[in-house]
């Protein structure tokens, strides 16, 4: 483990510092982070001003540094991107918008459209003109993303779309999406998707906003009534979309994963601040045992993050191990949110942003932290990719694998 | 082996302490039945820290050569030793009071012992175990895979060590750079145990499958490797603030300290819980690692002491 950047990735990070002195708001406080991720009640809030900044960052050169030059990237090693992000995360940059398109999105079209809709999309993409979402879960496919049942008919030149996805971050304010659908139900589970992408403008596209518990509503519900989709805009054969969509998952990857709450230092200066019933909340033994667990819980996250920059730098690819990173961190902001209203007792419970430490900052994410725990992956399924991936234990026995996916059990039946 | 990390002036390989953390997590990894622990990284780096050079000079070669074993006498029984209950005393050179345990005192040549001076003033000294005056018994634990003694000191001969540093902030100097060193054997024990886990709940068949594909098995064996994996990033730290001697030496060891002792204990415990009833019996080697995690858990001090420290530390930082 090298805890040091090398000549030319320490140049490199003195031109970001530089660059985003120049041109970012810096924060007042480290568990903005989250606040600024979608900033607004419904995410509409911050949406043109963090275009207009991924502009100015586009037209810097930093916006996609490990993309190929021809489509505005630097065809930089991923160590490069991990750098930009570590600087970009002191300042207020509301990047939420545009990762599923850059991180998710774009790289899937990269490795299965036309060099005509790379062209197309790519670079009004990577300057946030356009906006992309994912319409991948349904209400009876998550975890169990295969399970999806919205269907795809093809007749003629076109594809004909009917049913419905859920949990899809950002419908309501994007102008393209990708989307998987089932175009052969008589298939095996996984054999019978097919992969798109398309216009959220496309007529029979009904968005609802889903309200969450934290009362933000940042994800929807989205319908498709005879959706019209020409055959030129399927990404990958007939029949192929799961693996497409394992490549889109990949990249989700790697673009998820940072806790996005207050974190140890939050903690650890309220209870340096709080008192309790036999003096300073830091002075009491479980508060300091509590403390110590989270302080290595962070500690090793990160630090396991540096173990991965150094794969990186070395031009290895780091492995699935990545994924210990969200399975600590988002429970971890749970027990911190929780944690932190107990040291203040009876106040705990207070949400208004002028008497609540840190702006409430505790009790938001409180109401936040449980989707943490489910999306991109829930600690369940983290576990098992951790157990299958990582530790090479065999697969859950299932009963779905070989059957026409029609005749799968469902509660329904 | 034994002289890897002894200076090459004083008969040894003169290697670094990154060297000395690999051999660590083998050391762990394998449950060497050694006092390598006690020889290397509590008494030679207690010479290191505080010797003068004719203590160097007459123990460390015959380190690196094999032919002496080292041990830390610091606990006085059932109860924390701290700078300010420790009994044992000092006058005029002649030490006298007792310790237990001692890890790796029924056989060590010399002891590097805490104790307080007529002053008050509590530190380190260097006894000859084989002199006058010293007592020696063995004494049973939970890990009968390292031996430990009850000495008596009745006014053996002791030497002050405190060239440099001295005090109690030598012994906390000193259990700190163990903590890293005894970090790394946790994480090889941590592995070790998991690899074990792992190797039986595949070969292992209930309900017509191998156990190992049910998921209250798999989130178990998940949950052991992220342990080792947070613990294993805690120790590189630690090593690293070791081999530069950095700053942030007291904050990383203290961490390494906690996550690789929870992550030992938790690896440990678990692997008998996967082994079922034949990880209850003694044929098994389970429980070695199950008293292993025990004892380098308390060896330097308990987790919740560490936890203590921890934060401590990061409060004197802020």
């Amino acid at each position: 483990m090298d805890f040091d950047d090398t000549r030319e990735e320490a140049e490199f990070r003195k031109e970001v510092r530089q660059w985003l002195a120049a041109n970012a708001e810096p924060k007042s406080g480290a568990f903005e982070t989250w606040q600024s991720r979608y900033p607004g009640r419904d995410g509409y809030e911050g949406l043109e001003r963090a275009k207009e900044f991924q502009a100015k960052k586009a037209d810097a050169g930093f916006a996609a540094l490990h993309w190929p030059v021809e489509w505005g990237g630097r065809a930089l090693p991923p160590i490069y991107q991990v750098i930009y992000s570590q600087e970009e995360t002191k300042y207020l940059v509301a990047r939420g918008y545009f990762e599923i398109g850059l991180g998710m999105c774009m790289p899937t079209l990269f490795a299965f459209g036309t060099e005509e809709q790379k062209r197309r999309h790519a670079p009004v993409a990577l300057r946030g003109q356009e906006v992309w979402c994912q319409l991948f879960s349904e209400p009876g496919a998550g975890s169990d993303l295969a399970g999806l049942r919205t269907r795809a008919q093809k007749n003629g030149d076109e594809w004909v779309i009917n049913g419905q996805k859920i949990w899809t971050s950002g419908a309501h304010w994007a102008d393209w999406a990708i989307l998987v659908a089932r175009s052969d139900p008589k298939a095996a589970k996984h054999k019978g998707l097919t992969f798109f992408f398309l216009s959220m403008k496309t007529p029979g596209i009904e968005t609802r906003r889903i309200k969450q518990i934290s009362g933000a509503s940042h994800f929807n519900e989205v319908y498709f009534t005879d959706v019209r989709i020409p055959d030129s805009q399927r990404l990958g054969a007939v029949g192929a979309g799961w693996g497409v969509a394992i490549t889109t998952l990949m990249n989700e990857r790697l673009t998820s994963g940072d806790l996005r709450g207050p974190d140890f230092e939050e903690i650890f200066g309220l209870a340096r601040s709080v008192g309790l019933e036999d003096g300073p909340a830091i002075k009491n033994s479980a508060v300091r045992e509590r403390l110590a667990d989270i302080y290595v819980k962070t500690q090793g996250v990160r630090l396991t993050r540096f173990r991965t920059m150094t794969a990186l730098s070395r031009g290895e690819t780091p492995g699935p191990e990545n994924s210990i990173g969200k399975l600590v961190n988002a429970p971890k902001a749970q027990e911190i949110a929780s944690f932190a209203m107990d040291l203040l007792d009876m106040g705990g419970v207070v949400m208004d942003k002028d008497t609540a430490p840190l702006r409430a900052a505790f009790q938001e994410s409180l109401l936040s932290s449980p989707g943490g725990r489910i999306a991109a992956g829930t600690d369940e399924i983290l576990r098992n990719i951790i157990a299958e991936r990582v530790l090479g234990l065999p697969q859950d026995v299932r009963v779905d694998r070989d059957l026409p996916f029609d005749e799968l059990p469902t509660g329904a039946r | 082996m034994i002289g890897t990390a002894v200076p090459e002036p004083y008969g040894g390989a003169g290697f670094g302490y990154l060297e000395l953390c690999v051999l660590a997590e083998e050391l762990g990894r394998s449950l060497a039945p050694t006092p390598f622990a006690s020889t290397i990284y509590l008494a030679a780096e207690a010479l290191l820290l505080a010797g003068s050079d004719a203590q160097k000079k007459r123990w460390l070669p015959r380190i690196a050569q094999a032919e002496a074993i080292g041990c830390l006498a610091l606990a006085e029984g059932a109860h924390v030793a701290t700078a300010h209950n420790i009994a044992t005393r000092v006058t005029g050179g002649r030490i006298s009071g007792t310790k237990l345990p001692v890890m790796d005192g029924d056989v060590a040549d010399f002891a590097v012992v805490a104790a307080a001076e007529s002053s008050g003033r509590a530190g380190l000294f260097l006894v000859d175990l084989k002199g006058e005056g010293v007592t020696r018994t063995s004494v049973s634990t939970v890990d009968p895979t390292r031996s430990h003694a009850r000495i008596v000191f009745d006014g053996a001969a002791a030497e002050p060590l405190g060239a440099g540093v001295g005090g109690w902030p030598l012994v906390e100097r000193l259990l700190d750079r163990a903590a890293v060193l005894v970090a790394f054997e946790q994480v090889g024990g941590a592995q070790a145990a998991l690899d074990m886990a792992r190797e039986y709940a595949l070969g292992r068949f209930a309900f017509g499958r191998q156990i190992a594909s049910f998921q209250a098995i798999k989130h178990k064996l998940a949950d052991m490797y992220v342990g080792v994996e947070l613990a294993r990033s805690n120790a590189y730290y630690g090593a690293w603030a070791l081999s530069k001697d950095a700053k942030e030496l007291p904050v990383a060891a203290a961490a390494a300290r906690v996550a690789a002792s929870e992550a030992y204990y938790q690896a440990a415990k678990e692997n008998i819980q996967i082994h079922g009833g034949m990880g209850f019996t003694w044929e098994f080697d389970c429980h070695l690692h199950y008293r292993r995690a025990k004892l380098t858990g308390l060896m330097l001090g308990s987790t919740r002491r560490w936890k203590d420290l921890l934060i401590a530390r990061l409060e004197a930082a802020a």
